[in-house]
């Protein structure tokens, strides 16, 4: 493994007024390494990855970032620090012209920004035409694509996606996973939350499995795809909707109200798979 | 002897403005306190229960004419009418979010005072409606008038009948629904209460408490006008006492009245204290209790009597 | 204003003259309006102090005006300015602390100041009447219709601070990060937008444009402390008209409320004039809750 970018330990938290929703989760992302989160719903997924941007509430555990703590650091330090993050709902500005929302990702940016934008409107081709279309009107995956875009313009280190493909074509998802493939193989480091397992792990270099907001496997994707176990629980059906009925170990973790994306009807789903 | 009973009449005048303050803050109470509606229009249904009640009970001599019912039945009166102003606004705005109830309750206050200054046949305009009548006004225990003290007997008799409703309700399963609903609106809705009844019939007990208000204000002094339902005292006032007495919590709302109308009332007496009255006196006091709630929300947002933990 | 000083004149004269009425209290309250919704959007609270910003606006012009002997233009910029401070400081003092405590308070926070600054305004300049300058604004004729220069003024005025509002919003950096704040704080956050630099900013232009509205009604009426926040409501009800957070809605809005509460006193007693903006504020909030432009 090559030297970490991103060191995470121990960590557990949530948000005010809630029970924690992580119990003890560690991970780490390599130098130029893709690295995959799975696991069901309310397994607190998007919660580390706003733990790391100073969005949840770090209660115990360390964030390290290239071995600098960075636990608890405003988002706009952490973006500071060459991470940019697209979270899973509300990842673009609705209301403003694409161009706009790629001026939006280089703010911290003053020289530069014009090379940047045309670098990300060659990567994503069907962006060029719709430059002052305001970007609420685009359809999900150019959507997509403009969120990767704007996090993509401050050219960062490691990049933080919070399932990119939720919701998208089968089209649009598999070119969300080449663009992805292609800014790992460009050097990036990516942490990837992803609901499309088998996908997901099939480009990874490794891969998490959380549960309850624990640590429950960690493999490289190969191993982890060939794991009987793993196979079982998140990869039997096709899609989504599956491997819900992971959790026989604890109640579901309710998280904070502002957690919808994490636990949001999880509750109905594991009553119907288990 | 004479010091004391000027004393003593002062202390029953002050004692029955807090009684009205009391209402006023109790049926803020429930809106704010137990639901979390926003409403900047306390002095419409404070307004609209005093008029109703003068026109029900005034004598047919009276300019205007009213209708010389006995007072229970305007007081009685005061309540449904404040309560259906209240179920017209909350009906349009109740399912929106808590700022454009808070915007369409400043609207409602300016239109009942446009009303009240303008239709001159119904409310006498400016010049205010004289003549409402005021019970126990004139009777005399012993040599000494006793009316006073007589009708603040019954506004806290009427406060205390008031807060024990509320607290039952507080306690009740209904009161229960409201405080989920103040605090986390979404939640209530996944638990499959209606939220927007929950949220109106809150709005409406609580403006029939404000017009209740209006009533007993009306009977005390004897002369209302428009003049008496400004923004400063009819709503500002009683948001700042029930914020400093504790918001939800029904104890707090009846201290917040009294500690309020306290401070007010001293402030007022250091002003006669100078020969000449100093320019600017009373806007320095207003800007005195603007200041007393930016502090309580800074340093003490629970207030005197914090709302009981469950 | 009212009809019955029209009567000689034609119907069409009529109308165009209440047309004019109508835009420049329209003008007046789309700027007032405009900073509403600026801050609304960036903050997510209503600022019910803002009319009352208004206000000191408005009476901040009275001393260099009336009393250093500046000119107009000058006064009007030095009143701006002190607006912009004040804005700024009772957030750094007040509101910023109270942001925890969410909207509801710091509206409740908000109401509070609005009170605490008519006191002020009243302990300094009194509770009277006041006028920037005494005599009469002689009307410009333009065939059969009669324009006061102040209206010129204040239309143009208004014009020209909506054009440099559009520039602000559209073309500088700070101005789109106001509209990508408005859109999703988290995401300007972790986009590395500085939310309190934008803040800032939003202060200075809402109180900017609040301060502007103010002398331009205290130009077109009489300054008085009550002044703002009498035109709370209409500015309001402009804001939520047009879509609440969305500034350009607030513009359309402004003007529909003026003309429409201008046109009214054809039909209805000019002394309830206040409550038209309310009766469009009832009818959008049942018709389109989200306003012209659906605000957020």
């Amino acid at each position: 493994m090559a030297a970490s970018v991103l060191d995470i330990t121990d960590l557990h938290g949530g948000y005010s007024g809630g029970a924690d929703i992580l119990r003890g989760v560690s991970l780490s992302v390599g130098a130029g390494e893709i690295v995959v989160i799975i696991g069901p719903n309310g397994a607190g997924k998007s919660t580390v990855m706003r733990a790391v941007f100073g969005l949840a509430r770090v209660r115990s555990g360390r964030i390290r970032l290239r071995g600098e703590d960075i636990t608890g650091l405003p988002a706009d330090k952490v973006v500071r620090r060459g991470v940019c993050y697209v979270p899973q709902v509300a990842n673009i500005f609705a209301s403003l012209t694409v161009d706009e929302n790629l001026d939006m990702g280089a703010f911290i940016r003053r020289r530069g920004i014009a090379e940047a934008k045309e670098k990300i409107y060659r990567r994503f081709p069907p962006l060029d035409k719709l430059r002052q279309a305001p970007a609420g009107q685009l359809s999900g995956g150019q959507r997509q694509m403009v969120a990767l875009g704007r996090a993509l313009m401050l050219e960062p280190e490691l990049l933080l996606l919070d399932e990119p493909t939720a919701g998208l074509s089968p089209k649009y998802m598999d070119e969300i996973f080449n663009i992805v493939d292609e800014i790992g193989a460009a050097g990036l480091s990516v942490l990837m939350v992803e609901q499309n397992a088998r996908q997901a792990l099939a480009m990874a270099d490794r891969g998490y499995i959380l549960a309850t907001g624990k640590n429950r496997l960690s493999d490289s994707g190969r191993n982890l795809l060939a794991n009987p176990e793993v196979g079982r629980m998140f990869l039997g059906g096709e899609g989504e909707g599956d491997g819900h009925d992971m959790q026989n170990d604890g109640g579901v973790v309710k998280g904070g109200g502002r957690d919808s994306e994490d636990d949001g009807g999880d509750v109905k789903n594991r009553d119907s798979h288990g | 002897m004479e010091l004391l009973l000027g004393t003593g009449n002062y202390l029953v005048f002050f004692l029955t403005i807090v009684s009205v303050y009391a209402l006023l803050a109790l049926g803020l109470n429930v809106q704010w306190g137990y639901t979390g509606i926003l409403n900047i229009g306390i002095a419409a249904f404070f307004a609209v229960g005093a008029y109703t009640s003068a026109l029900l009970t005034a004598p047919a001599t009276a300019q205007p004419p009213g209708l010389g019912l006995p007072v229970a039945v305007g007081m009685l009166a005061a309540m449904p009418i404040a309560g259906i102003l209240a179920l017209g606004i909350g009906l349009i705005t109740l399912n929106l979010r808590s700022d454009y109830l808070a915007i369409a309750s400043i609207g409602i206050a300016e239109i009942v005072r446009l009303f009240l200054k303008n239709e001159e046949w119904l409310t006498n305009g400016v010049r205010g409606m004289a003549g409402i009548p005021r019970p126990f006004a004139g009777v005399e225990v012993f040599g000494w008038n006793a009316g006073g003290a007589l009708y603040l007997g019954l506004g806290a008799i009427i406060v205390a009948t008031v807060f024990i409703a509320l607290q039952i309700l507080y306690r009740a399963p209904w009161g229960r629904a409201l405080r989920a609903i103040r605090d986390r609106e979404v939640a209530a809705e996944a638990m499959g209460k209606n939220v927007l009844w929950f949220r109106l019939q809150s709005f409406v007990l609580g403006s029939a408490v404000m017009g209740l208000a209006g009533a007993v204000y009306a009977h005390f002094v004897g002369f209302i006008s428009p003049e008496a339902f400004a923004p400063l005292f009819a709503t500002f006032i009683v948001w700042v006492m029930l914020i400093a007495g504790g918001s939800g919590s029904n104890l707090g709302a009846i201290v917040g009245a009294l500690a309020i109308w306290a401070v007010w009332s001293v402030t007022e007496l250091l002003g006669r204290i100078p020969e000449e009255p100093i320019a600017g006196f009373g806007a320095l006091r207003v800007f005195l209790i603007g200041l007393l709630l930016q502090v309580i929300l800074l340093l003490r947002p629970q207030g005197i009597i914090p709302e009981p933990r469950e | 204003m009212t009809v019955a000083t029209l009567k000689t004149v034609t119907p069409m004269v009529e109308l165009a003259q209440l047309l004019i009425y109508g835009v420049v209290l329209g003008s007046i309250i789309a700027l007032g309006a405009i900073g509403v919704s600026l801050t609304f959007g960036v903050l997510r609270f209503a600022n019910f102090a803002h009319g009352d910003y208004m206000t000191v606006g408005a009476y901040l012009v009275l001393p260099f005006y009336a009393v250093l002997q500046l000119p107009m233009f000058a006064a009007v910029l030095i009143a701006i300015a002190g607006t912009a401070l004040m804005a700024v400081t009772i957030d750094r003092l007040l509101f910023e602390r109270l942001r925890q405590a969410g909207p509801l308070v710091l509206l409740i926070s908000s109401f509070g100041v609005g009170l605490m600054l008519r006191s002020v305004v009243q302990m300094v300049w009194g509770p009277r009447t006041l006028v920037y300058e005494s005599g009469i604004d002689l009307p410009l004729r333009l065939g059969a219709l009669r324009i006061k220069p102040d209206h010129l003024t204040i239309i143009g005025g208004a014009l020209l601070l909506v054009l440099t509002v559009h520039l602000l919003l559209t073309r500088t950096r700070i101005g789109k990060a106001m509209r990508a704040m408005s859109d999703s704080p988290e995401l300007a956050r972790v986009s590395g937008i500085n939310t309190a630099q934008v803040i800032l900013f939003t202060w200075v232009a809402g109180a900017a444009l609040a301060a502007t509205a103010g002398f331009f009604l205290a130009l077109d009426t009489t300054l008085l402390p009550g002044m703002g926040w009498f035109f709370l409501l209409p500015v309001f009800a402009a804001a939520i008209l047009g879509g609440i957070g969305r500034p350009y809605g607030a513009i359309i809005g402004g003007y529909v409320i003026g003309i429409t509460a201008e046109f009214s006193t054809l039909f209805i007693s000019a002394a309830y004039k206040p409550a038209v903006a309310f009766a469009i504020m009832v009818a959008i909030l049942i018709l389109r809750p989200t306003g012209i432009l659906r605000g957020n």
